[in-house]
């Protein structure tokens, strides 16, 4: 009796799913992110303060905000614009990379993969360098940005089907060859307008600290659109691992899909890039830290690193502004410095590299 | 009605015409087995058969030409077993199987319990039940091929196509893969197309033989009148002795050519 229950325990694992402990834990990890990113800060709410004045808006519940005008200022105006942007960017940047990992099915690919961050470094290089530095020139800058990823993105896409057909191999050499070609004109433009190389710089390195609602409003739709196509197609990343001809033969429109799903994930990073600058290694630890503890099924994968990579980054962001308070570290060092060893522990435990 | 009729196809890839003219016919329940050369375009026959290369000429299922077929309709009628398939290692098998489902379900849909059960189902088939809850990574190489077998046989087509499905196998798990097949074409009226590079095997186990080279169908037949010692040495260039038993079947044995300036002479 009990081996057979052994056994059916064994098939329901080997089917995937996420399992209700994994839905607590990504709720819980959300929620603390979340608060905390909401109550420290150079003025300390406390997290139980941020908590009551967040229930006093719930109805009916009769809870009473402890926050001063000041304080609630600083927590609607200041802090939870940046944390929503946090999530959204976050999101983005860790669905984005598991969806470029499913499709080109390489463990190694994220957003900056395909030139998309090369592409937006460049058109907000030339926002920056060639404008229009103050008033509309901060609107058009997520703008150029998005423009500029998408370029790269088609660019590498028409190098990869021009070159060598629709391989995995072809289309990442093409994406590597068009952000070495974007990024040295991107670094042609910085030298030569020596004025704004600091600006450049900082964004660069990534930055949420000067974020508004508008910024959320302006990311928002990007970030909704690209994560209801990208969930959509989360069975059929599955379907796509076991090789372009076979999911073919079963029936799969396979280019459709990979054109459907690159064009959601680099719709999601560009918009991502476009506010925060470029933010590394999201897209990369945050899926696999996923794969190693959660399953590897996309059905696992995409919607967990949608909500450990929302949490992950408000996280890191707390930690950009907190370390060196009051200055504040650009939060690209900060998931660079975690990221980076991470990432050599996953090159070095890892067992399959490569398509 | 034949369930597959290929009639005088051809296929160009890149400028090159890899099929020439061939023509073939399966009823239900058959074995057919292409044989030939490398390159004579078995592969390239089969993918055509799939709707996966363009291809000119007929090629009909159930009397409906392939080329008009919906994708999905095409793939609930014809599973594929290709010949180096891709395994990522860290999905289990069941996992795997139940992907044969695909062709059922819609669009962006998950599996139901009775895509499970056809898992499940496919895996006892070829006794692979106990399997279901392993790693890709971590099986031999015959049970891998099983649960690719298995992947086909959940999609619950009428066609199977194998493509050398015994490649990189032993040669005891050779013939384990083989009777599989044999038994699911028995006792489930599969219809199978092989492509195959073990003659002794493709004599063995289908009933009929197509025998190509160069793109073009050069002989068919029984296998006793395909795999002929004249045949081989003429397509194959091989020095082969055909050794022929009623009991056992028939056995290709390769031999040593004399010299090897002296090439076989049909």
């Amino acid at each position: 009796m009990q081996r057979v229950d052994q056994l059916r325990a064994r098939e329901a694992r080997a089917l995937p799913g996420i399992t209700l402990p994994w839905t607590l834990a990504a709720a819980a990890f959300l929620l603390v992110a979340v608060l905390a990113g909401l109550a420290v800060g150079p003025v300390g709410l406390g997290v139980g303060a941020v908590a009551r004045e967040l229930l006093s808006h719930v109805p009916l519940l009769g809870v009473q905000s402890p926050l001063t005008d000041t304080e609630d200022a600083i927590l609607w105006e200041l802090r939870a614009p940046r944390v929503v942007l946090g999530l959204l960017v976050g999101a983005m940047l860790a669905a984005g990379g598991a969806a470029y990992q499913g499709v080109f099915r390489n463990p190694l690919a994220d957003p900056y993969l395909l030139g998309a961050a090369a592409g937006a470094g460049l058109g907000a290089t030339l926002v920056i360098a060639y404008g229009i530095g103050s008033g509309a020139g901060r609107d058009l800058r997520p703008v150029a940005a998005f423009a500029g990823a998408t370029l790269g993105v088609t660019a590498a896409y028409l190098l990869g089907r021009s070159v060598g057909g629709r391989s995995t191999a072809t289309l990442i050499l093409a994406g590597v060859t068009v952000a070495a070609f974007l990024t040295a004109v991107q670094t042609f433009v910085q030298q030569n307008r020596s004025d704004t190389v600091q600006e450049v710089y900082a964004w660069i390195l990534g930055q949420l600290e000067t974020s508004g609602w508008r910024d959320v409003a302006i990311a928002l739709p990007y970030v909704l659109v690209s994560t209801v196509l990208l969930l959509w197609h989360r069975r059929l990343l599955d379907v796509l691992a076991v090789g372009d001809d076979e999911a073919a033969s079963l029936g799969v429109p396979v280019a459709r899909v990979r054109l459907l799903v690159v064009a959601a994930a680099t719709l999601g990073t560009a918009a991502a890039v476009a506010l925060s600058g470029l933010i590394g290694f999201v897209g990369i630890i945050v899926p696999h830290a996923i794969r190693l503890l959660a399953g590897t099924s996309y059905r696992i994968v995409l919607p967990l690193s949608l909500a450990f990579g929302a949490g992950f980054l408000v996280l890191a962001d707390l930690l950009a502004r907190t370390v060196i308070s009051p200055a504040e570290l650009p939060i690209g060092v900060v998931t660079a410095f975690f990221g980076a060893p991470f990432f050599a522990v996953v090159l070095r435990t890892t067992r399959t590299v490569g398509p | 009605m034949s369930l597959l009729a290929v009639r005088r196809v051809g296929v160009v890839l890149d400028g090159t015409r890899v099929v020439d003219g061939v023509s073939l016919a399966l009823e239900r329940g058959d074995w057919l087995g292409l044989i030939g050369p490398n390159g004579a375009g078995k592969t390239s026959l089969l993918r055509a058969v799939v709707g996966l290369v363009p291809y000119e000429g007929s090629i009909a299922l159930q009397g409906e030409e392939v080329a008009a077929l919906g994708r999905r309709d095409l793939a609930r009628r014809v599973a594929v077993v290709p010949q180096i398939p891709l395994i990522p290692p860290d999905m289990t098998v069941l996992e795997y199987v139940v992907i044969g489902r695909t062709p059922h379900l819609s669009y962006a849909g998950g599996p139901g319990a009775g895509d499970l059960d056809a898992a499940r189902a496919a895996l006892a088939r070829l006794d692979s039940g106990h399997l279901a809850g392993r790693r890709l990574g971590t099986l031999s190489g015959g049970e891998r091929q099983r649960a690719v077998l298995a992947r086909a046989v959940a999609q619950d087509a009428a066609l199977l196509l194998l493509d050398e499905p015994t490649t990189g196998l032993d040669i005891g798990a050779q013939q384990q893969v083989l009777e599989l097949v044999a038994a699911l074409r028995a006792e489930h009226g599969l219809t199978v197309l092989s492509a195959m590079h073990d003659l002794t095997h493709a004599g063995q186990y289908a009933d009929r033989l197509v025998l190509m080279d160069r793109g073009r169908d050069v002989a068919r037949g029984l296998p006793e009148e395909v795999l002929t010692e004249e045949l081989l040495a003429r397509h194959y260039r091989a020095w082969v002795r055909v050794v022929s038993d009623s009991e056992e079947g028939i056995a290709v044995v390769p031999l040593r050519p004399h010299t090897t300036a002296e090439e076989p002479v049909p």
